[in-house]
């Protein structure tokens, strides 16, 4: 299908790429990989005046080290992610979920800050991303500011990025030998998760010392699961007692009801994939 | 393995060749229809209802003529004197009912998607943007959209028919004196025998292509030329003229590489319509090519029936009496094959079996969806699902082992041919064999001692093992029978071969390839004929003008119907060459054989004098020396009408796990062994087995066109339409048995539908094989996690398919019924919500 025209920049620099945006107020639109906005503009749900093409700003792309955390660029690539050995050693979850995105000429063109603002809650970066306490550095004519994971999503591809913002980077603790699983739930490989739960845990002897849950299509964002998490603390690693502990992980969340699966079986599965993510990232 | 081996002299036949018209396909160096540019060009974009059912109350199209580009803009009030009606080329019943069916909607939309106005304009962006200025003012009405309340005619469809049923088609053995009465045969079996009843759902598919459908007509010439990625070339041209009032031999329709129909390109579309009627008023070549969205939503559907059985057997397992009550959805209109496509089954839900007595009865039901039609197998699928279905609930109400409870009922090999109780002669076939050979293939017995295993262990994931032994009518068809069924054309096929001076053939057929490998197995039956070499015979086709004579490409007929006309044509040139030949080498044409390319007198042995068919053919050309009389021409021609349908059979295996936890559904192992007679090119039957098992596995578990309860089609976009790929499916176990066709000197009984006809039952059986002991006995198709899942929690609870909420698997409750009572309240119905209701 065709888009309605548009006018499109490629900025070289991220201050060109914000006065772009303060220029065009509201008839601009950021694109990243494309990969979620040129669907919707062919579909005509979308027409902005102007796209504000980031994939020439280079400070925005790339894995670094800043001691306590990995700092991962907006446009960084989702195959750059796969192969980067930083994000394959501290922030393993990611990388897991990353892996599940739809296929091979996606990931070459999809962006880990492209799939965060886009805010997709079937989207696999979100949940991960929350897991690993990521904190998301946006910034804007008023400068540079730090938005935790809870603020960051605020429903259905909304983000707390204003329209003359950008999300510049993504900072995440290191999470340097913990046991991660990402749990996809599809019914055909090239499909968005119907759930998917990240589960990253840190294990000490037989009993798992520390775990982090996050999950995908359980609500309008991406969701925490902090009473499961604190609920497996110092749970030995074995089946009975990690089902005990995920019975609750879907209390009070609020999945869609869709043709993959109604919001109850939704809550079935979250559960089930909870224990199953928890004790394979466990080592069980 | 072959339980026939003929000793073949041929060198092409047999021979796995790779497919001629693949390197053009797969390099992408070939034209489809959409890669047309004609000087001058314009480009459509369609204006579409959103709307199921609704009056169109006034179109505004000013502000699109005003747009950058526009030419025209067409409504269906403009157009409405010529447009004729799109063509229905079967009416099942004298009094069938049917809606005029507009190309472009005049004063009434009656499904989403249809088209109301139309944009011409310079480029294919400025016609799509100036189609969002179109202003279309409708009043909404009541729509029929579940096939069951059509039926009952809660709302209707078109309400000047003042029903939505369309006709009430039916075959009775006793009336027919093919078989006996099922009514008397069923009554007995309630006394002193077993009654099976149940109802399915074969849930309604989208054959989506891969190349969606394009259409260029340029009106420049002398003729009307029509570039159209079709199956069908010579029907649409046929129905061009007809339906537009166009002397046919103005009308050239030329198919080029099409890529892909299953069914979905067998059609007259009004899009194909529309683009010669802009190219008519405009005086311009004009463009229409679809996106995928309008692909889904407007080009037809297919399945969509409701199947109640009734089948009695013997406390022994004999089968006696099925009797079939369809409902099938036509969707808004009747487009070629519409109301005949469930009736294709007609005749195939005895499929192998031994019947006593059989009763058939279809009742075509039009709702406000997208019209359906042909898919992949058309009216054979379904009725293989059905039966195959009924076999294993037979199985479970007898407590005996699925095979060889088949095994007792089938036709054993040396009843061939076998005249059905539908009164088909099935001309060949041995089930013993392809069962024998699948069974070994598969490790029957291996994977049944795992499933029991992991039953005693109470494993969370399951296994499940689904048998399909099927055989299919193919060969599309005898004339005749064709005329019997009320069918507005014949079944015959046509080919020319020409013999070039140099040697070189050229053969012409009347089958329009769509990906199916013609060109390729064409000229191995060529060149094995005439004794040249498999590169030295090009096939032409796909083009009114170059082939003017054929019924195209669909059914699975091309091989046994047109490439049987292919044999034909080259057995009148050696024919024509003989007596050249024999004029050649001084002797008597009836002392000449014809072997491997060379005519020599018989019994000369090595050292005798022979002459090439190059060598007569170059003779010809030259004519300086023809004996007296004889034309100076070896081009044949041969139109062959088939005597009788072919059919194919095979036996499929599936075994699947189940996981009972979430309900997912995983393909362990699938091996099939198919009859489908004499095969020409092992790679392109078992490419055509494992394209047809892919979409016969997709119904099974994936594919399903929903719409909501305002009439819109939700699975509008493969995100929701879960049309597989080969990461979802396995590596296939696929192999043959040959027992040949004797209806046609090939002895080929046709392929392209065979793996969709039969896997979607062994696979749904599997499914449901692993979680019987669950307490569940049925699961909609497509067997979702969810729907799995919902099947084994509910289990027990009620005896109503719990997936199924509107289905009765007993549907005469006043009889008494073979099957147990469940434990559980009739009334449970929590948790009954399908995934695609
Ligand atoms: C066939 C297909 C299958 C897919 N399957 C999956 C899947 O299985 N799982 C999954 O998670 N995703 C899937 N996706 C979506 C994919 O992950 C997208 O790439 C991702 O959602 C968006 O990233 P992008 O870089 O392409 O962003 P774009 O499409 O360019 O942009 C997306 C949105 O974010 C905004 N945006 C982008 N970058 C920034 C920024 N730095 N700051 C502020 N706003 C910004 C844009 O304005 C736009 O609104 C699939 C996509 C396709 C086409």
């Amino acid at each position: 299908m065709i888009p309605a025209s548009f006018d499109y920049v490629a900025p070289a620099t991220l201050d060109e790429a914000l006065a772009a945006l303060q220029r065009h107020g509201d008839g601009a639109k950021i694109i990243a990989g494309g990969q979620s906005l040129l669907p919707i503009l062919r579909m005509r749900l979308n027409a902005p005046e102007i796209l504000v093409d980031l994939g020439k700003v280079s400070e925005l792309r790339g894995v670094f080290d800043d001691g306590p955390g990995l700092v991962i660029g907006a446009m960084t690539r989702y195959d750059e992610l796969l192969s980067d050995p930083l994000a394959g050693a501290h922030a393993k979850l990611l990388v897991d979920a990353v892996a599940t995105v739809a296929d091979p000429q996606i990931r070459h063109r999809g962006t880990v800050g492209g799939a965060l603002a886009h805010a997709d809650p079937a989207g696999d970066v979100g949940a991960p991303a929350l897991a690993l306490d990521a904190q998301f550095v946006v910034v804007g004519p008023r400068g540079q500011r730090v938005v935790d994971g809870a603020d960051f999503f605020v429903d259905h591809f909304t983000t707390a990025v204003g329209d003359d913002e950008i999300l510049a980077a993504i900072r995440i603790p290191k999470h340097t030998g913990w046991g991660t699983r990402y749990e996809k739930f599809v019914r055909v490989v090239h499909q968005w998760s119907i759930v998917g739960v990240a589960a990253a845990v840190r294990v000490e002897g037989d009993t798992i010392a520390e775990a982090k849950i996050g999950l995908t299509n359980m609500g309008s964002t991406p969701v925490r699961a902090r009473s499961a998490e604190q609920a497996l603390a110092g749970v030995p690693i074995e089946e009975g007692a990690v089902a005990a502990a995920v019975a609750s992980v879907a209390e009070g969340t609020n999945p869609p009801s869709d043709l993959q699966g109604d919001a109850d079986y939704r809550r079935h599965l979250a559960q089930v994939l909870t224990r199953r993510a928890v004790l394979a990232a466990a080592g069980a | 393995m072959s339980v026939q081996t003929e000793p073949r002299a041929s060198r092409e036949i047999g021979n796995a060749r790779k497919r001629k018209e693949d390197r053009r396909l797969i390099t992408g160096r070939t034209r489809w229809t959409d890669n047309l540019v004609l000087p001058g060009m314009l480009h459509l974009a369609m204006v579409r209802s959103p709307f199921a059912h609704a009056k169109i109350l006034s179109v505004d199209v000013e502000q699109a003529k005003a747009a950058p580009g526009v030419v025209q803009v067409i409504t269906g009030a403009d157009v409405a004197d010529v447009q004729g009606a799109l063509p229905c080329a079967w009416p099942i019943t004298a009094d069938q009912k049917a809606p005029d069916h507009p190309a472009i909607a005049v004063d009434r939309v009656a499904f989403s998607g249809e088209v109301v106005a139309v944009v011409v304009a310079a480029s294919a962006a400025q016609a799509r943007d100036a189609a969002e200025l179109v202003d279309v003012d409708y009043e909404q009405l009541p729509a029929a959209l579940d096939l069951k309340k059509a039926r009952a005619d809660e709302a209707l469809a078109h309400p000047d028919l003042g029903t939505n049923t369309s006709a009430v088609w039916q075959f009775d053995s006793a009336q027919a004196g093919t078989g006996g009465d099922v009514d008397e045969l069923i009554a007995a079996a309630r006394v002193d025998g077993v009654v099976v009843e149940r109802e399915f759902r074969n849930q309604r598919l989208i054959p989506s292509f891969m190349e969606p459908r394009s259409t260029v007509v340029d009106p420049t010439g002398e003729q009307f030329v029509m570039w159209s990625s079709t199956q069908v070339p010579h029907i649409l041209r046929l129905m061009l003229a007809t339906t537009l009032g166009v002397s046919e031999s103005k009308v050239r329709v030329i198919a080029p590489d099409v890529g892909g129909g299953f069914g979905g390109k067998l059609q007259v579309t009004p899009e194909e319509v529309i683009t010669f009627l802009a190219a008519r008023r405009t005086g311009r070549p004009c463009k229409y090519t679809e996106t995928r969205s309008e692909s889904l939503l407007a080009a037809h559907h297919g399945r969509d029936q409701w199947q109640k059985l009734t089948l009695a057997a013997d406390k022994d397992g004999t089968v006696r009496a099925l009797k079939v009550d369809i409902t099938a959805d036509m969707g808004a209109y009747l487009g070629l094959v519409t109301a005949g496509t469930p009736i294709l089954g007609a005749f195939m839900y005895n499929s192998i079996y031994t019947f006593d007595a059989y009763q058939f009865t279809c009742t075509n039901v039009f709702t406000n969806k997208t019209w359906t039609d042909a898919y992949r197998g058309a009216g054979r699928p379904e009725a293989t699902f059905a039966i195959e279905r009924m076999m294993d609930e037979l199985a479970v109400e007898l407590g005996r082992e699925p095979m060889e409870l088949r095994q007792q009922n089938w036709i054993r090999h040396e009843q061939f041919p076998f005249t059905s109780v539908c009164g088909l002669e099935y001309d060949s076939g041995n089930y013993e064999a392809a069962t024998a050979r699948a069974m070994e293939l598969f490790d029957y017995d291996g994977l049944r001692r795992e499933q029991t295993e992991r039953r005693e262990r109470g494993d969370s994931v399951q296994l499940g093992i689904g048998i399909s032994t099927f055989t299919e009518m193919c060969g599309i068809a005898p004339s005749r029978m064709l005329g019997e069924l009320n069918y507005g054309a014949g079944g015959w096929e046509h080919a020319d071969v020409r013999m070039l001076a140099t040697g070189k053939v050229e053969v012409v057929t009347g089958s329009s390839a769509h990906g199916q490998g013609h060109e390729t197995a064409w000229s191995q039956l060529v060149a094995d004929k005439l004794g040249v070499a498999f590169e030295d015979v090009e096939v032409l086709h796909g083009d009114t003008q170059i082939a003017p004579k054929g019924l195209d490409t669909y059914g699975s007929r091309s091989l046994v119907v047109g490439g049987q006309a292919v044999v034909r044509a080259a057995d009148k040139v050696i024919e024509k060459a003989k007596p050249i030949a024999a004029h050649l080498l001084e002797a008597a044409a009836d002392d000449l054989e014809f072997t491997d390319g060379r005519f020599a007198v018989r019994g000369a042995g090595e050292g005798g004098k022979s002459v090439s068919m190059g060598e007569v053919a170059l003779a010809t050309f030259a004519a300086h020396d023809l004996p007296e009389g004889i034309e100076p021409s070896l081009d044949s021609a041969a139109t062959f009408d088939p005597v009788n349908f072919s059919f194919p059979h095979g036996t499929h295996l599936c075994a699947v796990e189940v996981d009972t936890e979430t309900g997912q559904v995983s393909m362990r192992r699938y091996v099939c062994v198919d009859d489908v007679g004499t095969i020409v090119n092992p790679l392109i039957v078992e490419g055509q087995i494992h394209g047809g098992l892919a979409q016969g596995i997709a119904q099974a578990l994936w594919e399903e066109a929903v719409f909501d309860d305002q009439g819109t089609l939700v699975s509008g976009s493969f995100v929701d339409y879960t049309l597989p790929t080969a990461a979802d499916t396995i590596s296939f176990v696929t192999d043959n048995t040959v027992t040949p066709a004797t209806t046609n000197d090939i002895g080929a009984k046709g392929v392209g539908e065979a793996g969709c006809i039969a896997s979607t039952p062994a696979v749904v059986n599997s499914v449901i094989d692993a979680v019987r002991h669950l307490g569940v006995n049925d699961i909609q198709m497509p067997c979702t996690p969810q729907r799995v899942w919902t099947a084994i929690r509910t289990a027990g609870r009620t005896t109503a398919d719990p997936t199924t909420p509107e289905s009765t698997s007993h549907f005469d409750p006043d009889q008494p019924n073979q099957d147990p009572p469940g434990p559980g309240d009739h009334t449970g119905v929590d948790d009954q919500k399908g995934t695609g209701a």
